[in-house]
C-alpha cells in the first residue's frame, strides 16, 4: 500500500483527548468538559464496558458514615503502609482528602450506594483499611460508578470514539500534537488532533495467564507513554489479587470480592485450618488479630479487637495462600477454601454478594451460601505505570497526562482493595482539569508530521500483508505461559532472566506475526497490534523486577526473602532512550514530617481530622 | 466442587454465522476440542485459535459483568460467556448467531448504536439539594427499587428480544426499548430526583408500543424484572397523568401526584 | 440507525418447544370460554342452598333462585350473571399478564420469544383498540368491589338451615374467593395503587408495607389467574352436579 493510500484517514480535532474509557477516562473527560475544552473519550470497547465495571467491592473514602473515628489522616496512613511506605506520599495525602467529595459527587450524578440505616452511604470493611470505610453497591461498585459517570458524559454531550484503537501518539518538538489509531469495526485509520491528551488506559493484566483481566488490559498506555518518552515507574510491583476462581479451568482467575472476607469468610486450608494467623507479618502484627475469637469480634466491635488476619493487605494474603498450597495443604484444585457459608446466613450472603452467589451458581455449580469454595491467587492490578506529577497528574511530555490504573505513584508497592475506583475519580478528576488548563494555554494543536503517520500506518498494516506467518494466538498463549510462570508472585533471578530471553524471542516473532483476513472487524489483526504493547508491559516489568533486589510488596523474591532498607529510598524508573530501554533507580521524593508522622506512628488510630479538601 | 456432574463432551460442533451481511452471509460448522466447565465463548476462542483466527467476536470481561458478548444461542438471546456447554444439548450441534435487530458488522457482531443514540435522549438525574451538612439521606427501603434497575449491564438483549424492534424496523424512531425503560424507571422511581419524564416517556419514547410480552423479562441476564417492576410501574404511572380522570381530580384538589410536584424534562435540556 | 433485512433471522433459529406455551393459552382459555358460555345462558341450576356459583353472583334479577341483597333489583328478564359478567371480563381482558399471554397466544405479536411476529404492521397499544387498556385500573375498582360481594357469599356458603357447617361446597366456595383475592389483590395497578406511585417510601411505613405485601404476591399474578379462573369453573361444575342430583355434598352441619 501506497503512502498515499495510507493517509486516507478520519480526522478530528479537540482540545483533549481522553484514552481509555474506564473510570478515570469518564471522570477525566467530565472534568476537561466542564472547564470548557472540546473533549472526545476513545475507547477500544463499546461505551461503559471498560475493566471499571468488574471492580466489584467498593469505593474506599473516609466518609466518617459508620466510623467517626476516621478521617483522611487514618486513610492516608492506611494506603502507605498498605503500599509499604514506597507510594508518592503526596498523591496519597490528595487521595485520602479528596475521595469523599468524589464520593458524593457521584452520587449526585445518579449513583445509588447502600445505606446505612440514617440513610447515609453504608462503608464495608476491606484489607488493610483501618475502618469500614469503602462505600459500596452489593458488589457491583465498579459498574454503578462507570455506569454513572458515562450517563453524566451523555448528559454533557462528550464525544465517544468507540471501538476505536489507538497505536500511536504523535509528538511535535517534544510537546503532545496527536494520536493515531483504526477503528475496530472497519479498519479504517483515524488522526485525532489535540492541544492535550489524558491516557487512562488502564492496566496490563492480559499477559498473565491467570488473571481477573479482560483482553483489553494489554498496556497500550504504557507503551503509547513510553514511545513518546514518559517515564514508567514501579513496574515490577503486580497485585496478585489473593481470591480468584480455581476450577473450572474456563473461569480460572475469575475474581471473587475481597468483600466475601469484608463480610466474614474466613480462608481455610485442606484441614480446614485458619491458617492466615500463622502468616501476620511483624510490620502488622500491633493492629491484627491473633486469636480466631478476637478476629470474629472484631466485626462487631473495632475498638477494642484488632482486625482479622484474613483481611491483611493483598499482597500478604496471596503470598500466604501460595505457601499454604506449595506445603500441600492445598484443595483438590490447587487452590484454598473460602468460607463464608458456615459464618453468614444465606439471606445475608445473597443480599451483600449477589453477583459472587451468581457467578459461582452459574459457572461452577457451587453455592456459595452452602459450602466453601476454592480461591487462589490470580493476576490484577498493575501498582506501577507512568510517572506522573502528584497534583497535575501530568507526565514527563509536555501535553501528555496520565491517571488511573496506567499512572504510577499512588499505590506503591502494593495497592489496598478499595483504593482504585477512589484512585479514578480523584485522578482521573485531576488529569482532566490540568488537560483543560494546559490545552486552554495552546492557540493550536501542535504540527504533524505526515511521515509518522505514513510509519504508523506501516506497521499496522503489516500483519495484514504478511503471508504464512507467525500465529498471534500462539504468540499470546506462549507470552502468557511465562509470564504465570516465571513472573508471577514469586519471582527469583534464574526465572526473570529465561523470561526475559522468552520475551524478546516473542518480540522476534511478532515481527513476522501476520493476520489473516481484512482489517474489517479482525480479531487476529488486532491481537497482532496488542501484542506488540503487551510484549513492551512484559519486559519491563520482567527487568524492573530483576532490577529490585529485595521483597517488598506486590514484588517477591525467592532469593532475596526480605525487605532491604536500601530498596524503600528509591524507585525503579524506565525510560526509552535511542530507542532503547533504559532502567534506574531513582530516590522517593521526601516527606514532610507531619506526615511521615501519621504514616509511621506505631498501631495507634491518630485522631480524625475533619475531611478537608486542597 | 462437582465437577461430576458435567456431561463429558470431548468436542463440540458449532454452527457459527459467518460474513458481512445477512444474506450473503451463512452459517459455518467446526468442530473443536473442549474441557469441562466450558462456556459458548471458550469455544469461539477455540474456533479462533484452532479454525478460523479472523471470526469476529465483541467480548470484554468474560464473566458476565460487561455485557458485550450477547448473540443468539440455538435461537436464544443470550450472553455467551454465561452459557455454559452443558446447559444446551450435547447430540446436536450449537447455533451461535447475532442479534438479529441490529446493523450487522461481521460474523457474530453487530452495530448497537441504535442503543446509545437512544440514551442521549433521556434526561438526565437532577437531586433535590443536600442536607445542610453537605450529604444526602436515602433510605435502603426507597433505594432497592432502584438498584435492581442499576444492575443493568447493557448488553441489550431485551433491545434485541423486543419484537417491537425485532420485527418492525420503522418503529425504531418512536420507541425507546426495554433498556431505557428500565433507566428511565431508575430515574422517575429515584427518592430524590426533582424531575418529571412522563410525557416524554408516552409521547416520545413510545411506551405505549410495548405490550408487555415480557421476552425482555426472559432475556435479561442480570433478572432485572423489566416488565412488572419498571415497564408496569410507568405505564401505570402514564395512566394517572392521562387516562385517569380521578387521579386528575385528586391532583387539583391535593397537588401533585406525588409527594411534591417535579419540574417536566424535555429532550431539549439533558 | 439504518438496518439492512433480515432474511437469515427471520428464520426461527430455537430448538425447543416454543409454541407449547401459546398452545396452552389457546386450550385453557378456549376451554374456559366455551364453558363460561355454556353456563352463562343457564337460566337455573346455580344455586343449591346455601350454596351460589360464583358465575351467578350477586344473583339480583327478579327470577333469580335466591337474592344476593335479600330481594330483586332487577327485572326478570335478566339472566343473573349478565348485569355483571363484564366486570371479570373486563378486569381480566385488561389484565397485564392476560395481555401477555394473548398477545403472544392469538394476537402472535410475537407468538414467542425471538420468533417472529405474524404481522407486519405494530402499534401495540398506542391506537385504539388496544389503547383502552388504560382503563384497567377502573376495572380493578369494580373487580375489588365484586370480590367483596363474592366473599359476602362464600361466608354464606357456611350458613346451612340447621346452622353453621361446612360442607366441601362450602371449601370450594372459600377457596374461590381466596383465589380470586389473591388474584385481584396481585394486580399490577393494585401495586401502584398500594404505594408503587410513590418515589419516597422514607417516613411512610403503611404504604411501604403494603407495597410490599402486593408486590410479594405480584411475582405470582398469573399463577393466580390460572388458579382463579380454574376454582370458577370448579364451583359452578359442582354446584351444577349437584343440582341435578348427579353428587350429593358431603358436609358436618354443627347445628
Amino acid at each position: 500500500m501506497s503512502a498515499a493510500q495510507r493517509a486516507e484517514h478520519d480526522e478530528a480535532t479537540y482540545d483533549v483527548i481522553v484514552i481509555g474509557g474506564g473510570g478515570a477516562g469518564l471522570r477525566a473527560a467530565i472534568e476537561a468538559t466542564a472547564q470548557g475544552a472540546k473533549t472526545a473519550i476513545v475507547c477500544k470497547s463499546l461505551f461503559g464496558k471498560a475493566h471499571t465495571v468488574m471492580a466489584e467491592g467498593g469505593m474506599a473514602a473516609a466518609l466518617r458514615n459508620v466510623w467517626p473515628e476516621d478521617g483522611w489522616d487514618v486513610h492516608f496512613r492506611d494506603t502507605m503502609r498498605g503500599g509499604k511506605l514506597l507510594n508518592n506520599w503526596r498523591m496519597a495525602q490528595i487521595h485520602a482528602q479528596e475521595s469523599p467529595d468524589r464520593v458524593l459527587e457521584l452520587e449526585e450524578w445518579g449513583a445509588m450506594f447502600d445505606r446505612t440505616p440514617e440513610g447515609l452511604i453504608l462503608q464495608r470493611d476491606f484489607g488493610g483499611h483501618r475502618y469500614a470505610r469503602l462505600a459500596h453497591v452489593g458488589d457491583r461498585t465498579g459498574l454503578e460508578l462507570i455506569r454513572t459517570l458515562q450517563y453524566r458524559a451523555v448528559e454533557l454531550g462528550i464525544d465517544v470514539l468507540m471501538e476505536c484503537n489507538v497505536q500511536r501518539l504523535l509528538l511535535d518538538d517534544g510537546h503532545v500534537a496527536g494520536a493515531f489509531g483504526y477503528w475496530r469495526q472497519t479498519g479504517r485509520f483515524i488522526l485525532l488532533r489535540a492541544k492535550a491528551i489524558v491516557l487512562a488506559t488502564g492496566g496490563a493484566g492480559r499477559s498473565w495467564r491467570v488473571t481477573t483481566n479482560s483482553w483489553e488490559s494489554t498496556g497500550d498506555g504504557l507503551r503509547l507513554a513510553l514511545e513518546a518518552g514518559a517515564d514508567l515507574m514501579d513496574m515490577e510491583f503486580v497485585q496478585f489479587h489473593p481470591t480468584g476462581m480455581v476450577w473450572p479451568l474456563s473461569v480460572r482467575g475469575l475474581l471473587v470480592t475481597e468483600g466475601v472476607r469484608g463480610d466474614g469468610g474466613t480462608l481455610k486450608n485442606k484441614n480446614g485450618e485458619r491458617f492466615m494467623f500463622n502468616y501476620i507479618p511483624e510490620f502488622f502484627k500491633a493492629e491484627t488479630a491473633d486469636s480466631e475469637a478476637e478476629a470474629d469480634r472484631w466485626y462487631q466491635d473495632k475498638k477494642n479487637n484488632r482486625r482479622t488476619p484474613d483481611l491483611l493487605p493483598r499482597d500478604e494474603v496471596a503470598r500466604a495462600i501460595n505457601s499454604e498450597v506449595k506445603a500441600g495443604r492445598g484443595t483438590p484444585h490447587g487452590g484454598v477454601w473460602l468460607d463464608i457459608a458456615s459464618r453468614r446466613s444465606a439471606d445475608y450472603i445473597k443480599r451483600r454478594l449477589p453477583s459472587m452467589y451468581v457467578q459461582f451458581k452459574e459457572l461452577a455449580d457451587v453455592d456459595i451460601t452452602k459450602e466453601a469454595f476454592e480461591i487462589g491467587p490470580t493476576c490484577h492490578y498493575f501498582m506501577g505505570g507512568i510517572r506522573v506529577e502528584a497534583d497535575s497528574a501530568a507526565t514527563t511530555v509536555r501535553g501528555l497526562f496520565a491517571a488511573g490504573e496506567c499512572a504510577a505513584g499512588l499505590h506503591g508497592a502494593n495497592r489496598l482493595g478499595g483504593n482504585s475506583l477512589s484512585d479514578l475519580v480523584v485522578f482521573g478528576r485531576r488529569a482532566g482539569l490540568h488537560a483543560a488548563q494546559f490545552a486552554a494555554a495552546q492557540r493550536a494543536p501542535g504540527a504533524v508530521d505526515p511521515s509518522d503517520l505514513d510509519a504508523a500506518a506501516a506497521r499496522m498494516l503489516a500483519p495484514l500483508e504478511r503471508q504464512d506467518g507467525e500465529d498471534p494466538y500462539a504468540i499470546q498463549s506462549d507470552l502468557q505461559d511465562t509470564m504465570q510462570d516465571l513472573v508471577g508472585l514469586i519471582r527469583t533471578q534464574s526465572e526473570l532472566d529465561e523470561a526475559l530471553v522468552r520475551v524478546r524471542s516473542y518480540r522476534d516473532r511478532l515481527s513476522r506475526v501476520s493476520a489473516r483476513g481484512d482489517a474489517k472487524y479482525n480479531p487476529a489483526w488486532n491481537l497482532s497490534l496488542d501484542l506488540d504493547s503487551m510484549l513492551t508491559v512484559s519486559e519491563v516489568c520482567t527487568r524492573a523486577a530483576s532490577m529490585r533486589t529485595e521483597s517488598r510488596g506486590g514484588h517477591t523474591r525467592d532469593d532475596f526473602p526480605t525487605a532491604d532498607p536500601e530498596w524503600a529510598k528509591v524507585n525503579v524508573v524506565v525510560r526509552r532512550k535511542d530507542g532503547e530501554l533504559s532502567l534506574q533507580t531513582e530516590p522517593l521524593p521526601q516527606m514532610p514530617a507531619d506526615l511521615k508522622e501519621i504514616a509511621t506512628g506505631e498501631g495507634k488510630a491518630t485522631a480524625a481530622a475533619a475531611p478537608q479538601t486542597t | 466442587m462437582t465437577e461430576t456432574t458435567e456431561q463429558v463432551r470431548r468436542d463440540a460442533t458449532v454452527r457459527v454465522f459467518r460474513g458481512e451481511d445477512r444474506t450473503s452471509g451463512q452459517f459455518v460448522e467446526y468442530t473443536v476440542p473442549v474441557d469441562p466447565g466450558m462456556v459458548v465463548l471458550d469455544v469461539m476462542f477455540r474456533v479462533q485459535q484452532m479454525r478460523a483466527p479472523d471470526l469476529a467476536v465483541r467480548w470484554n470481561c468474560k464473566a458476565g459483568k460487561c455485557g458485550s458478548c450477547s448473540a443468539e444461542i440455538n435461537g436464544r438471546p443470550k450472553l455467551m460467556c454465561m452459557t455454559r456447554l452443558s446447559s444446551l444439548p450435547p447430540a446436536e450441534p450449537i447455533t451461535v448467531a447475532p442479534m438479529a435487530t441490529f446493523p450487522l458488522v461481521r460474523d457474530l457482531v453487530t452495530d448497537v448504536s441504535f442503543n446509545y443514540e437512544k440514551a442521549k435522549t433521556i434526561p438526565a438525574v437532577r437531586l433535590a439539594p443536600p442536607g445542610p451538612d453537605g450529604k444526602r439521606r436515602m433510605f435502603q427501603e426507597e433505594v432497592d427499587r432502584v438498584q435492581e434497575f442499576h444492575k443493568c449491564i447493557e448488553c441489550f438483549l431485551c433491545q434485541n428480544v423486543c419484537h417491537v424492534i425485532r420485527d418492525h424496523e420503522e418503529n425504531k424512531e418512536a420507541y425507546a426499548g426495554p433498556r431505557f425503560f428500565v433507566k428511565l424507571a431508575a430515574l422517575e422511581m429515584h427518592p430524590l430526583d426533582t424531575r418529571d419524564r412522563i410525557e416524554m416517556i408516552r409521547a416520545r419514547e413510545g411506551l405505549g408500543y410495548c405490550n408487555i410480552t415480557k421476552c425482555c423479562t426472559e432475556v435479561c441476564p442480570e433478572s432485572i424484572k423489566i416488565t412488572d417492576n419498571a415497564i408496569i410501574p410507568l405505564k401505570e404511572r402514564v395512566v394517572s397523568e392521562f387516562y385517569d380522570p380521578l387521579a386528575w381530580v385528586k391532583r387539583r384538589i391535593f397537588g401533585g401526584p406525588d409527594d411534591g410536584a417535579k419540574e417536566p424534562a424535555a429532550v431539549a435540556d439533558r | 440507525m439504518a438496518t439492512t433485512a433480515l432474511p437469515a433471522q427471520r428464520r426461527v433459529l430455537r430448538r425447543d418447544l416454543w409454541w407449547l406455551e401459546p398452545l396452552f393459552i389457546v386450550v385453557g382459555l378456549g376451554l374456559f370460554v366455551v364453558y363460561a358460555f355454556v353456563t352463562g345462558v343457564q337460566t337455573s341450576g346455580y344455586h343449591y342452598a346455601p350454596y351460589l356459583s360464583p358465575f351467578a353472583s350477586p344473583c339480583i334479577s327478579a327470577n333469580c333462585e335466591t337474592y344476593s341483597f335479600g330481594r330483586a333489583l332487577l327485572p326478570a328478564w335478566f339472566p343473573p350473571a349478565f348485569f355483571v359478567v363484564w366486570i371479570p371480563v373486563a378486569f381480566r381482558a385488561t389484565c397485564y399478564f392476560l395481555r401477555r399471554s394473548y398477545y403472544r397466544a392469538f394476537f402472535w405479536s410475537p407468538p414467542a420469544c425471538a420468533v417472529p411476529d405474524a404481522r407486519s404492521g405494530y402499534t401495540g397499544e398506542t391506537a385504539f383498540p388496544f389503547i383502552l387498556q388504560n382503563v384497567h385500573r377502573y376495572a380493578w375498582y369494580l373487580a375489588a368491589l365484586l370480590w367483596v360481594v363474592d366473599l359476602y357469599d362464600a361466608l354464606l356458603a357456611f350458613h346451612f338451615p340447621a346452622g353453621f357447617g361446612i360442607g366441601l361446597g362450602s371449601v370450594l366456595m372459600i377457596l374461590d374467593v381466596v383465589f380470586l383475592g389473591l388474584y385481584v389483590f396481585s394486580c399490577h395497578s393494585c401495586r401502584y395503587l398500594c404505594g408503587g406511585y410513590l418515589d419516597r417510601f422514607h417516613g411512610k411505613p403503611v404504604w411501604h408495607r403494603m407495597w410490599s405485601a402486593v408486590s410479594r404476591i405480584n411475582t405470582r399474578h398469573g399463577v393466580f389467574f390460572w388458579l382463579s379462573l380454574l376454582f370458577v369453573v370448579l364451583t359452578d361444575l359442582y354446584i351444577r352436579l349437584l343440582v341435578a342430583g348427579v353428587i350429593t355434598d358431603p358436609r358436618i352441619v354443627f347445628g
